[in-house]
């Protein structure tokens, strides 16, 4: 509770600064609306339902392209941890392929798929599947080899070994390498959705990018706050009990209270 | 003294036969880990290799598990060669190789989980077992971090143990462990090898370790490993590691190590 209460007079304290960075006066009121403005920015579109259909399209293509950066990368980067051959060839291909901003991505997905939702998905693909092979990858080969020795002397072989033995012995890297899959996957899209104009769906970027070109700053910072606030619910809801779970097996990061 | 002398241990089957065997590892100089080793371990007998660091004692142990194939020569068991690691023989570790993601009876129920002779209820049952036997059975769901180094080593004992092996291979078990907690298993694993008669070959740097165990001690000596000596410990059972004849036989085989580390230095 009283975590929770110095979390809240935080955030409350900033608003209460930028309020009164508004009220000094010194900048224009178009470049820097009022707090309690962009709060009514979001009440309005959260009431008429743009908010809900924008948020709800973007997570849409989030988990779409995230799910599918993660099926692809997973087996590829236990694929690279196990065999010289893919870890010199698709190895290195990921390395390279994760230090491109994933915006880069955008032109080529444009001319490959037009302004579709197919170009969306590709943009968010290529800005996790590379992240998520290195990942695995790396976590695979820091599993203390003694368990595959142990698990080889009780007779778990292949299959057995990789699910029972190798993928659980890796969790902890996995979780890590999925949650930076994800933030990945969020900043892909939103790059995608500002730079590609698309018809079949008017998600969060989409939002923030019109709302520049209306002029409309209660907009792009009212936008840009859901975003925020998405990714820490996302954060807590999704990884922080998995996260719990590992510390609690794994006997890490307990901090003594 | 020789390293076969007919003994009474001879009359029992061998169980395991290591046959001439050779081993040399490649990493910056090709290093021979292994001279043509040769030992013969009878069914139910308890034996520890002992030795200086780098006289191969747990590479030999690696090659009769099946973990590591040898360049030259070969292991029976049963009569038969080891190809591969088997069910056989179980290994426990130097150092815990317990899995974290499960609790103490997910330990114990992995190798079970891989008979499938045994059904689930059988299966459970044979857990709760062993970790009877090794006195945790207040720890069946104890996460592994929350288990002293000691009781590790006790779920290990009882994983090891668990699917039935005839022949359990220990790697230095109690290496890292204090030395109460370790008299406390010398006690717990005579008793336990007492009433099961397995076939235990246990590797050890420790002399009086080697000797409250073993039904021989099998002294070996570095670079390249070879077998030195042989010593037969003729003491009662149960033994005490800190009773003056035991003290005896130590010192004895404690100068015959001294100078294996002598002759290797003088080389």
């Amino acid at each position: 509770m009283k975590r929770i209460a110095v979390a809240l007079l935080f955030f409350a304290l900033l608003i209460g600064l930028w309020e009164l960075a508004v009220r000094s006066g010194r900048w224009s009121a178009v470049l820097l609306p009022s707090p309690i403005f962009v709060g009514e920015y979001i009440w309005g579109a959260l009431l008429d339902g743009t908010l809900v259909e924008s948020t709800w399209v973007t997570l849409k293509r989030l988990l779409i392209g995230y799910a599918a950066g993660v099926l692809i990368g997973l087996p590829l980067g236990l694929l690279t941890s196990t065999s010289q051959l893919f870890e010199d060839t698709l190895g290195a291909l990921s390395l390279g392929f994760q230090t491109l901003p994933s915006v880069c991505w955008v032109p080529l997905a444009l001319v490959w798929f037009g302004q579709t939702e197919g170009a969306m998905l590709f943009v968010v693909i290529m800005g996790t599947v590379w992240s998520v092979i290195i990942a695995t990858d790396h976590g695979a080969r820091n599993i203390p080899p003694i368990y595959a020795r142990a698990a080889r002397t009780m007779g778990s072989e292949g299959f057995h070994k990789w699910t029972r033995v190798i993928l659980p012995a890796s969790l902890p890297f996995l979780v890590s390498g999925m949650k930076q899959g994800w933030a990945f996957a969020w900043r892909s899209l939103m790059a995608a959705e500002i730079y590609v104009t698309i018809l079949t769906g008017f998600g969060l970027g989409h939002l923030l990018h019109y709302g520049r070109e209306l002029n409309a700053m209660e907009q792009v910072i009212g936008i840009m706050i859901v975003i925020v606030v998405i990714g820490l619910v996302v954060d807590r809801a999704l990884f922080s009990p998995w996260e719990n779970f590992l510390h609690r097996r794994w006997g890490t990061n307990v901090r003594q209270t | 003294m020789e390293p076969f002398t007919p003994d009474s241990s001879a009359a029992r089957p061998a169980k395991l036969i290591v046959e001439g065997v050779s081993k040399w590892f490649t990493s910056r100089a090709v290093v021979q880990a292994l001279d043509d080793v040769s030992l013969t371990i009878a069914e139910g007998e308890f034996v520890c290799l002992i030795g200086p660091s780098g006289c191969g004692k747990s590479t030999l142990l690696d090659i009769i598990a099946g973990l590591t194939k040898p360049d030259t020569g070969r292991v029976l068991a049963d009569g038969r060669t080891v190809e591969g690691p088997g069910r056989q023989r179980l290994v426990m570790f130097q150092e815990s190789a317990l899995f974290p993601w499960l609790d103490a009876f997910g330990n114990v129920m992995f190798g079970l989980k891989l008979r499938p002779d045994l059904t689930n209820a059988e299966r459970k049952e044979i857990a709760h077992h062993y970790l009877k036997l090794v006195g945790l059975e207040k720890f069946e769901h104890a996460h592994v971090h929350e288990l002293s180094g000691g009781m590790k080593q006790r779920v290990a004992l009882a994983r090891a143990l668990a699917p039935d092996p005839q022949v359990l291979l220990m790697d230095e078990p109690f290496g890292a462990l204090d030395a109460m907690t370790r008299d406390q298993l010398y006690d717990d694993i005579q008793g336990i090898w007492m009433e099961s008669r397995k076939t235990i070959v246990f590797v050890t740097h420790n002399v009086r370790e080697a000797v409250c165990l073993g039904d021989r001690v099998v002294l070996m000596s570095p670079s390249p490993g070879r077998i030195q000596q042989v010593f037969r410990i003729p003491l009662p059972r149960p033994r005490d590691i800190n009773s003056p004849e035991l003290a005896g036989h130590a010192s004895r085989i404690a100068a015959a190590l001294k100078g294996t580390r002598m002759e290797a230095a003088s080389e």
